[in-house]
């Protein structure tokens, strides 16, 4: 399906709509370990199936454009950035978020760190981070501060939490997170 | 004594939770469902003049307050509960706090200017304090013993002389009214309330002053807060706006999306365009797609490049002078020496992380708007006017949004959710795509600072002449109590109020002679892109980047250090201690600036410092940087901060604020700018209007906090951003002798001023 429904000439086609011959097959997702058959369009970003639909609130719509990290969830233990991801792209890679990362009862390590240094302000971000930081932490376990820092230079804060954030994933790793 | 009759809690805003948000220390904040359809006239704001409006005790105890103050993420709703529970004796897990809901919440004019805490919080703590005396008049009354010989502990009170009798608050009150009368004072921000109760005094402190971990992170941490973006409502749609391309443009034709899945409705009114469809994405594609025909541009403002030339030639609307001293003019005149210099603040972006956000659900005669708005009560007033419906059937309720900083664009993006609703009949839900944000929120305001000063052939100051400019604010007052202020009401072509408001000139210097006057000059704002409003510490980042790199230049012509310098001319003991407290910190050696053999190449390091009072609050900031002479990068090695800001209620969240603050302001002064041309604003996303990532970070920040118990609390929100710029400006010049009056300081502007330096 083309992702642009609306071409803009007058008239337009005819649109595809669930049901509707030429409707592809529903999707389905893995997601924090749950099966999901999905009902959005194949073209729609996975960042709006997981909130619109799975009514998911962790990965979040900060630019739409891959800038910020907002959006970032788990594609298989790899942080992508869900706003720029179709999801019909996503195939039988499971989709972790940060609901799925831990709870408050039990959260993930890295969660733990960043609620043991309080690093945030608005937390509109902070999914972002948490997500970025478990991923690289994964992989690097025990990163200089300048790892860290490159490591997460692709990601926002507009509040200025950096110096916490940069504390609660020296804190993860420490700890082994 | 005040009688009390505690008959059953019947009372509407306590147990209708529908809708509402809790802040709560014990469980998630909820969002319950929606109110379908709409408030209805009953919803009236409650009386402050009622205990009940202000704090309600449940059957188990628990303790439930209400504020029209509101959380932006730097913790002040942990602040309240710890404010609530020191004046009450119960722990802090047992208050729950509901905010910003016009139907359950007193009106206390929104939040901003660092006052969540300073005045925001005292209708709480006098409200718990009477509270507490009315539950001692209960306990006396069960339990056979005067209030003298009664102690609260845990939310219990027990008889001294004898601790097997005990009555809790639940047992006590739980479930009902206290119909308790207080004395009300001042109105909005001011609002306080009291009654017979003494609160406690400092000294009794237990809880208030300790590092109370915030309640809200760990949900925030797991996913599992409930933010703006996150409501959901029964029949919502999704719905986005389309902004005038060029700004300014008339709408003269929208067409091409009526065979969109999802039935996407076109809403046009006036030069208003927006779309809604079932689903986010198709919402989405529709606005990117629509086929637009706009006008050309109607909106016309100088070249980018010649901003500040035309700010300071333009005759002033207004001139105000907020002090003078002495004569001046005749000093200036008969000074040995004159010394002038300029500053340039460029338009800033709120650029808040989250894109703008409502949920509106206008229909059958009334309307519901969830919103992150800083301002719940007026923003009523404000979409009541627009909807063109009485007050009373408007009920606004605020939801946590992503942090903002001033008049973001979160009450336009409600205005345009109330406008789309009321077009379809249904609710919709908005929000902003990232160029909507960066590219037409409120912007904040450029400011042009001109200082000079006399000195004696002693080298003494003995005439100060401070002026500012910045811009008249029609359109974006500072809040959103009218009709016409909206983005989306511009665009209809209502009428909007016209604010003229002069730069905030703060500083304290005991020259003999000094003025102080902010200028204010008109500027198109209607329906713009580059319309001005409050943006954190409003203007003060401009002035004090003025006054402070000015007090640093008078401090180098006349071979002085620059802590000794200020010393010299300030007073107040508190700025002197914040001045000896930060520099004690940071280890600074006495010197002139800039540093003795200053090579002309290669990485050079410096220090400098500012110094500045907002409101009753006082700070110091060093900086200390390293400036690569080839490339004009520069980076932040330490920033040191000494911060005085009264009573301090909870030390952990108020380093938080304070070191969010510098990084913000850093951010401010090492890469932020508001790009535009004759097209419109050119810096739209985070590739056109960078600001500071993790490797432009400093690397560490030491905080030094001066708590004065004896003083109220003053505000922490805004000041710790006004005295970075400078502070940085001055450690560029001590380290390479250039410097820096435009921010912000990019690698080309410090290159150049690098090849300008004497």
């Amino acid at each position: 399906m083309s992702s642009d429904p609306l071409d803009g000439k007058s008239g337009g086609r005819v649109a595809l709509a669930p049901g509707l011959p030429g409707w592809p097959s529903p999707l389905r997702l893995t997601v924090n370990g749950t099966a999901h058959t999905v009902r959005s369009s194949p073209d729609t970003p996975l960042l709006y199936v997981l909130r619109d639909e799975l009514q998911l609130h962790g990965p979040r719509f900060g630019c739409g454009l891959g800038q910020c990290g907002a959006c970032t969830v788990h594609l298989g233990g790899v942080a992508v950035r869900s706003c720029s991801i179709p999801v019909s792209a996503v195939g039988d890679q499971p989709v972790t978020t940060l609901e799925g990362l831990g709870s408050p009862e039990h959260p993930h390590p890295v969660q733990q760190a960043f609620i043991e240094e309080q690093a945030m302000q608005c937390g509109y971000c902070i999914n972002g981070w948490i997500m970025t930081a478990a991923a690289f932490l994964d992989k690097t376990p025990h990163p200089g501060d300048a790892e860290i820092r490159t490591a997460l230079s692709g990601l926002i804060c507009r509040c200025g939490a950096h110096m916490r954030i940069l504390r609660a994933v020296r804190r993860a790793a420490a700890h082994g997170g | 004594m005040t009688a009390v009759s505690a008959h059953t809690l019947s009372r509407r805003h306590f147990l209708k939770t529908s809708g509402a948000v809790v802040v709560s220390f014990a469980m998630p904040p909820v969002i319950l469902g929606s109110q379908p359809g709409t408030a209805g006239a009953e919803e009236a704001v409650p009386d402050p003049a009622q205990l009940d409006s202000w704090l309600a005790i449940g059957e188990d105890g628990s303790v439930t307050v209400f504020t029209g103050m509101l959380e932006l993420g730097m913790g002040v709703a942990t602040a309240y509960g710890q404010i609530v529970a020191e004046e009450l004796d119960v722990p802090v897990r047992s208050v729950s706090i509901v905010m910003g809901d016009t139907a359950r919440t007193p009106d206390q004019a929104g939040i901003g200017g660092s006052r969540a805490i300073s005045t925001g919080a005292r209708p709480l703590r006098h409200a718990a304090a009477e509270a507490r005396r009315v539950l001692l008049d209960l306990a006396s009354t069960r339990l056979g013993a005067p209030a003298d010989r009664l102690t609260i502990r845990d939310g219990v009170v027990h008889r001294t002389d004898d601790t097997t009798k005990t009555a809790s608050f639940g047992e006590l009150i739980g479930g009902r009214h206290f119909d308790v009368t207080l004395r009300t004072s001042g109105e909005g921000s001011t609002l306080d309330v009291a009654g017979s109760a003494q609160p406690k005094s400092p000294d009794q402190y237990t809880i208030v002053g300790q590092p109370v971990p915030r309640i809200d992170i760990p949900d925030k941490a797991t996913g599992r807060f409930t933010y703006i973006v996150d409501v959901r409502v029964p029949d919502m749609l999704h719905g986005r706006v389309i902004r005038p391309a060029p700004p300014g443009a008339r709408l003269l034709a929208a067409e091409g999306a009526r065979v969109l899945p999802g039935s996407v409705k076109v809403v046009r009114k006036g030069n208003f365009l927006g779309v809604v469809a079932d689903t986010e994405w198709d919402a989405i594609q529709a606005a990117r797609n629509l086929k637009v025909t706009w006008s050309a541009s109607e909106v016309s403002w100088p070249a980018m490049a010649d901003l500040y030339r035309t700010m300071r030639t333009m005759p002033a609307r207004l001139r105000r002078v907020m002090a003078d001293v002495g004569d001046v003019d005749a000093a200036l005149a008969q000074a040995a020496r004159t010394i002038e210099a300029r500053y340039e603040w460029p338009f800033l972006s709120h650029a808040m992380m989250g894109p703008s956000c409502a949920v509106a659900d206008v229909r059958d005669g009334g309307a519901t708007i969830w919103s992150g708005t800083q301002h719940p009560h007026q923003l009523r007033q404000g979409l009541a006017e627009l909807l063109n419906l009485p007050p009373a059937d408007v009920h606004i309720i605020w939801v946590e949004g992503s942090g903002s900083y001033g008049r973001s664009g979160s009450d336009d993006a409600a205005a345009d959710a109330a406008l789309l609703s009321q077009a379809v009949g249904r609710p919709v839900r908005v929000q902003w795509m990232r160029a909507d944000e960066t590219g037409w929120d409120p912007k904040g305001p450029p400011v042009v600072t001109a200082v000079r000063a006399g000195l004696d052939d002693q080298g003494n100051v003995v005439a100060w002449d401070y002026v500012a400019r910045n811009f008249t604010g029609r359109g974006v007052p500072p809040q959103p109590a009218r009709g016409g202020n909206f983005l989306a009401a511009h665009l209809i072509g209502l009428a909007a109020d016209s604010i003229d408001e002069p730069p905030n000139l703060q500083e304290a210097y005991t020259f003999p002679n000094k003025r102080r006057a902010g200028e204010v000059v008109p500027w198109p704002q209607e329906a713009s892109p580059l319309r001005t409003g409050y943006l954190r510490a409003p203007s003060q980042p401009g002035t004090t980047f003025g006054a402070e790199s000015f007090v640093d230049e008078l401090a180098a012509a006349l071979r002085a250090d620059p802590v000794e310098f200020r010393l010299r001319y300030l007073q107040d003991p508190r700025a002197v201690a914040v001045i000896q407290a930060a520099a004690q910190k940071a280890g600074w050696a006495s010197r002139p600036s800039p540093r003795k053999g200053v090579s002309p190449s290669g990485l050079a390091t410096g220090r400098g410092i500012a110094y500045a009072p907002r409101g009753d609050t006082r700070l110091a900031t060093i900086a200390e940087v390293e400036v690569n002479q080839a490339t004009g990068q520069v980076h932040i090695s330490r920033l040191v901060i000494a911060h005085d800001c009264g009573l301090i209620v909870n030390p952990d969240g108020l380093r938080g604020t304070i070191e969010a603050n510098l990084i913000q302001s850093t951010s401010w002064a090492l890469k932020e700018e508001v790009k535009f041309d004759r097209s419109g604003v050119t810096s739209v996303d985070w590739a056109t209007y960078p600001i500071l990532r993790t490797p432009d970070a400093p690397d560490a920040i030491d905080i030094v906090l001066i708590n004065h118990p004896d003083l109220p609390p003053s505000g922490a929100g805004e000041p710790a951003a006004v005295a970075t710029a400078p502070a940085i400006a001055n450690a560029i010049f001590d380290a390479t002798g250039a410097r820096l009056r435009t921010a912000p300081f990019t690698p080309a502007r410090v290159k150049d001023a690098l090849e300008r330096r004497a």
